[in-house]
């Protein structure tokens, strides 16, 4: 028995041996495997980066930003309708999604253990797996066919009802990560509770909170499917509420599956302008959480 | 001797007392407040579900509900709405683009958490999280005029004349269609999986690993004999929960699938989605019947994709309890 476990050793640690060879060759073999396979997942990444500035960059101008979309023929004219009513609706969306989840995001985080709570999180995880175009559906029906008309109003609802998961629930993580010590000595120093929880742990999970939102800006800022049949699209430029509203993603989209040459050439540069914005958002995003991790160090 | 609340006589006065039991108390209205923000959110979810199967009413009375499910043909000039093309071609294209995401995505999940040094995880990580970033429209658009042509020339004929014989790739490469639409799924859902099966891996126990790696094992037989056994459930969550993304995409597979409502066996030849048909067909639904049964498709698109995220959400949560 003993003779036997030493014969293994040693056909194991002489570098010998069919078993030792077998052993690093699938060692190696699933390396190469497991790295190349990052590789092969970054490519379409470098690919479409790649392509959109190759399309894109050169009918990114100043005309590009400012001009509303020209008639089929016409060449020339941009997407500034677009891109102003994309801020437009997002900043309805926000109006909307920030407050319920900003505030009911507070209520998960300092009452954890409620039943409410359990509730809300499971319901909020559920919202978030609910596809963007179900939801578009959603605002269909309860906004634009009461109004009877497509508006950036519907536009934003949709929208909004997407941020609040993400907000909501990043607002209760951030809370339940302050200190319950932090809360003791503001209520020591006899705050109330309710001014302890706006003034210092609020301002205590601040950074995380706003990666939140950021964080949801983001998403739907390139959300497409749920303003197809709410928000609509208008070629020129529009400021109302009730009245269908250009979007950049919609506009994209419009462009790109239209038969003209010229279409095709500013859905790049819209694609471009898209993802830059998204881009610089997420950018902000690290650079706010960057500075949280910076200030507990 | 301590003083006691009777030896005061301040505080024994009636006023007081009355005091006490009138005041609203600042905190409960606030969490009142707060607790109403965290309703509405349950209401919202309520109200989604219930909307659309009542506006779906209309589609479900004519075929009744399995009917409807059953029925192969969309004919919406006669009125004739049947969703199973769309069904199929949902299916179809989420599963395909899962055969093609998994093992790519849980290899560089193991990349991620085993191989890499830290600076280079530092590093590949918002890059994967960049491609999460990027809209559907964008990939769209990018499917349209790099994928497709790509398909159409290099990638179709070579399977054709590799499998040709098979079933999956009969019919003519026109690089529109339901392999297009699951490759840019692929794409699209690999950084779930990624993120989460690099955080369920990073779970696992230094000490496991360790004992492997003292017992003389590879890095490979660690990763194979510990690490996977261990993350396993978290592991096929994140699958599942990749699935729930496909199953709900919307405008990049409108934009590649070819949007023909046909049901066939061969990827190749252009499909529909559920999804693709709600964005297709929304605005120019004339008629009441016409909308409910889109409404309908969507409502049946919420029931599929609560199932899905239900199960990815209990795979999740039996892991981060076991650990």
């Amino acid at each position: 028995m003993a003779n036997h476990t030493e014969q293994v050793r040693r056909t194991v640690l002489s570098g010998s041996g069919f078993v030792y060879w077998r052993r690093k060759i699938s060692n190696t073999l699933f390396t190469v495997l497991f790295s190349s396979s990052i590789l092969i997942v970054l490519l379409p990444l470098l690919l479409i980066v790649g392509y959109l500035f190759y399309k894109g960059a050169s009918s990114v101008n100043l005309n590009f930003f400012i001009h509303r979309p020209a008639p089929v023929g016409e060449i020339g004219g941009g997407m500034g309708n677009a891109i102003i009513g994309s801020l437009y609706v997002v900043g309805l969306a926000s109006a909307m999604g920030i407050p319920i989840g900003l505030l009911g995001g507070i209520y998960l985080g300092e009452f954890p253990h409620s039943k409410l709570s359990t509730v809300t999180r499971f319901v909020a995880d559920v919202l978030n797996g609910t596809p963007s175009i179900v939801t578009g559906v959603f605002a269909y029906t309860v906004v634009v066919l009461p109004m009877k008309s497509f508006s950036a109003i519907a536009g934003g609802f949709a929208l909004g009802v997407m941020m609040i998961p993400t907000i909501i629930r990043t607002t209760d993580e951030m809370l339940q990560t302050v200190p319950t010590s932090i809360r003791e000595a503001s209520l020591a120093l006899g705050v109330p509770y309710w001014r302890t929880v706006l003034s210092v742990v609020l301002r205590s999970a601040k950074s995380g909170i706003v990666t939140g939102i950021l964080l949801a800006v983001a998403r739907v800022l390139g959300e497409t499917a749920p303003l197809l049949f709410t928000s609509f699209n208008n070629a020129f430029y529009s400021y109302s509420l009730s009245e269908p509203i250009s979007t950049l993603p919609v506009q994209i989209f419009n462009y790109a599956i239209s038969p003209y040459r010229d279409w095709h050439r500013q859905a790049w540069a819209g694609a471009l302008v898209l993802v830059m914005a998204i881009l610089i958002v997420n950018m902000g995003v690290r650079a706010f959480s960057k500075q949280k991790y910076e200030h507990t160090l | 001797m301590a003083l006691e609340i009777q030896d005061v006589p301040a505080l024994q006065s009636p006023e007081l007392k009355f005091e006490k039991r009138t005041f609203v108390r600042p905190d409960n209205v606030f969490k009142l407040v707060v607790g109403m923000f965290a309703f509405v959110v349950i209401v919202l979810l309520v109200w989604l579900g219930l909307q659309l199967y009542l506006s779906s009413q209309l589609a479900f009375h004519n075929l009744g509900f399995w009917g409807f499910i059953k029925g192969t043909t969309w004919d919406p000039v006669t009125g004739v709405f049947g969703a199973l093309p769309f069904i199929y071609g949902t299916l179809v294209t989420s599963f395909v683009s899962l055969l093609i995401a998994t093992p790519l995505g849980v290899g560089t999940a193991i990349f991620l958490a085993e191989l890499s040094p830290k600076w280079l995880r530092r590093l590949l990580q918002p890059l994967v999280e960049l491609l999460a970033g990027i809209p559907s429209v964008v990939y769209g658009l990018w499917g349209i005029f790099v994928l497709s042509p790509l398909m159409a020339m290099t990638v179709e004929p070579f399977l054709q004349d590799a499998f040709g014989y098979l079933p999956f790739f009969k019919g003519y490469p026109l690089g529109i269609g339901m392999l297009t639409a699951s490759l840019i799924l692929a794409i699209m859902i690999v950084p779930f999986i990624i993120s989460v099966s690099t955080e369920v891996l990073s779970t696992v126990p230094v000490p496991l690993k360790e004992g492997m790696y003292a017992l003389g094992a590879t890095r490979w037989e660690t990763v194979k004999r510990v690490s996977l056994p261990f993350a396993k459930s978290g592991i096929s969550g994140s699958i599942v929960l990749a699935l729930a993304r496909a199953l709900g995409e919307t405008m990049a597979v409108t934009m590649v699938i070819g949007n023909t409502p046909k049901m066939s066996l061969s990827l190749l030849d252009p499909g529909y989605s559920m999804a693709a048909v709600i964005a297709n067909e929304f605005t120019e639904a004339t008629t009441s019947s016409y909308l409910s049964a889109l409404v309908a498709v969507a409502f049946i698109l919420l029931l599929i994709t609560l199932i899905v995220n239900g199960a990815a959400r209990w795979l999740i949560w039996r892991t981060t309890q076991s650990r």
